[in-house]
């Protein structure tokens, strides 16, 4: 029984049949991660010693004869950009390489709630800026469908954890498509929750209106269970949405017939590869066939969505990255004598390429002059983006399209030009300027390489994108395929 | 508007980065690009749109004016990188 091949509902049951301990589970979870990590490379910090404490708990629980959740015993890996109670936590840059939080993100403390089992911390793009996860200021992450591609980014560790088999689901965190990039790219599940669905308190801060944490699980209604462990109101979250939270697992499984979905026009243009196309048409046609009635619909702002995001993102980001100084925690330049001169240094030193592009960019958007030409203006183009969508979801119950316009590059491909590395994300971030949730999920296969559909939904939707995702799983199975890595 | 290397190093010391010759030639070039594919937001008329900031309304959070307990001081000056009995030490400033 290969068990890293399950989903977590599935290892749920052998548990409470007993047919394998929550002890077993991790310890053959980890010889897998220890197996696979000189390829992957998908952990910046293991806890599996952590792993074992929590999973002697939860078998105690079930020796006892009480009933477990889902999510109990069940191993998981954190994206290293939300904060541990006592395990170091680094974003990836040198700048917070030794920081260790005293207090867990709130998405932490809901899934030792729940008792899934963090097996560690996952590598990323540094202060979660990138598209490959190449951006980390510590190691690249290999995509385990060849290993001489990226995974996507920025939770690329996350993404490529959960495909490779090394956890059973993973949190990420998305703030231009950074968790169904990386889910297009690794053929597995990644769903952005709609703005404010999942407390941020504890995720360290990219883009504070953008940023969203949400799952990478094996399917869908695993998917589900994440977000029920996860999704609702907190009071330390000053964005957290105070509305009902559905039970997300309730609506898998009932038929799609007759729902609305709406393919825009201006996704489905040029610079898309032909084979992605013609896989996400075919699923398209799947969706069809379930009774489900597509039709074209236009989402006009569509080829602003990147000069937008590219001010937006960036200006938040200097913002909230304004913290690393050197003085409370972090990296500190050791060759400086005055303060004004360590704050400047231990900038330069601590953050990498990628980070001082966006502060500089962010710092040059809002500064006196150039205030109104870039960051008002974009911020008034985000309402037109925004409109788009609720125009469209008048008519569409949902809107598809593909979740990337091409599948995982090579190595180094798009390192050079960052306009050219941004175009990979062109797809997902106008949901972020949305708010709206946004799922990518395994539509099938081009050139070896998984293809990812993003099924975009109205503002707190998610149970019903988890529907018409589950009733796609179920017609083809694309889902059940792993990548063989010869372990 | 192209940005010169002067404004590149103002901006560079506004968000306390110090850049060297070479950064500075490469975020000019890089920068002028990113904002050359920007301009094309200039093309929208947004005089009577107004900017959205956030996504949904935000209202302020208030909690009850009570004392909790501060966070343990020990364990947030076990992250700092130089401390001296309890404080943050950083260089002389004047």
């Amino acid at each position: 029984m290969k068990l890293y091949t399950k989903t977590a509902h599935e290892l749920h049951d052998l548990l409470v049949r007993k047919e394998v301990s929550a002890i077993e589970l991790v310890k053959t979870q980890a010889e897998r991660m220890q197996a696979l990590e000189s390829k992957i490379r998908a952990f910046v910090t293991p806890t599996v010693d952590k792993a074992l404490e929590q999973a002697a708990r939860v078998d105690a629980k079930i020796a006892a004869g009480e009933a477990i959740g889902p999510l109990e015993g069940i191993p998981m890996a954190i994206k290293d950009n939300m904060c541990t109670d006592g395990v170091r936590t680094t974003c990836s840059s040198k700048i917070l390489n030794k920081f260790v939080p005293p207090y867990d993100a709130t998405v932490v403390t809901k899934l030792k709630e729940a008792g899934a089992v963090m097996m560690g911390k996952t590598n990323l793009d540094e202060f979660a800026m990138g598209s490959s996860t190449e951006n980390s200021g510590f190691f690249a992450t290999r995509n385990p469908w060849d290993t001489e591609r990226v995974p996507g980014g920025s939770s690329g560790g996350s993404a490529a954890s959960v495909a490779a088999g090394q956890a059973v689901f993973s949190l990420g965190s998305d703030t231009g498509g950074s968790i169904r990039q990386p889910a297009a790219f690794c053929g597995v599940v990644g769903l952005k929750p709609t703005y404010g669905a999942v407390s941020r308190f504890g995720l360290i801060a990219f883009a504070s209106s953008l940023d969203q944490i949400g799952p990478f699980t094996r399917d869908v209604r695993d998917c589900a269970h994440v977000m029920n462990a996860i999704a609702g109101h907190d009071a330390k979250d000053s964005t957290s949405a105070p509305v009902d939270y559905p039970d997300y697992t309730s609506l898998l499984g009932k038929s799609i017939k007759g729902w609305r979905v709406g393919l825009p026009k201006e996704y489905f243009g040029d610079g898309m590869d032909p084979e992605v196309k013609e896989v996400i048409e075919k699923a398209v046609k799947t969706i069809e066939s379930l009774g489900a009635e597509v039709a074209e619909c236009s989402l006009p702002h569509t080829e602003y969505a990147l000069p937008v995001y590219y001010l937006i993102a960036p200006a938040e980001a200097s913002s909230n990255l304004a913290r690393y100084d050197g003085v409370r925690y972090g990296y500190r330049s050791e060759s400086a004598d005055d303060l004004i001169t360590m704050f400047k240094k231990t900038r330069a030193e601590g953050f990498g390429d990628e980070v001082k592009r966006r502060i500089m960019l962010g710092t040059y958007a809002l500064s006196s002059g150039y205030y109104d030409a870039y960051y008002l203006k974009a911020l008034k183009v985000r309402t037109l983006i925004k409109n788009d969508f609720d125009q469209a979801f008048e008519k569409f119950d949902c809107i598809l399209s593909p979740t990337t316009p091409s599948v995982a590059f090579k190595f180094g491909d798009r390192t050079d030009n960052p306009l050219q590395m941004y175009l990979s994300d062109v797809f997902t971030l106008s949901v972020n300027l949305a708010g709206i949730p946004g799922l990518s999920i395994n539509a099938g296969f081009a050139q070896g390489m998984p293809v990812g559909l993003q099924i975009i939904g109205k503002p707190f939707d998610e149970a019903r994108l988890l529907q018409i995702a589950h009733a796609y799983e179920e017609a083809t199975g694309c889902h059940s395929k792993m990548p063989d890595l010869g372990v | 508007m192209a940005l010169t290397k002067a404004e590149v190093e103002h901006v560079a010391m506004l968000a306390r980065l110090e850049l060297s010759e070479a950064d500075v030639e490469r975020y000019t070039t890089q920068l002028n690009a990113i904002l050359d594919y920007a301009q094309r937001l200039q093309a929208l008329d947004t005089k009577d749109v107004p900017p959205t900031a956030h996504v949904f309304p935000l209202h302020n959070v208030m909690r009850d004016d009570r004392i909790d307990p501060s966070m343990d001081r020990e364990k947030i000056v076990a992250n700092a990188p130089e401390e001296e009995d309890g404080f943050f030490r950083v260089p002389r400033i004047v």
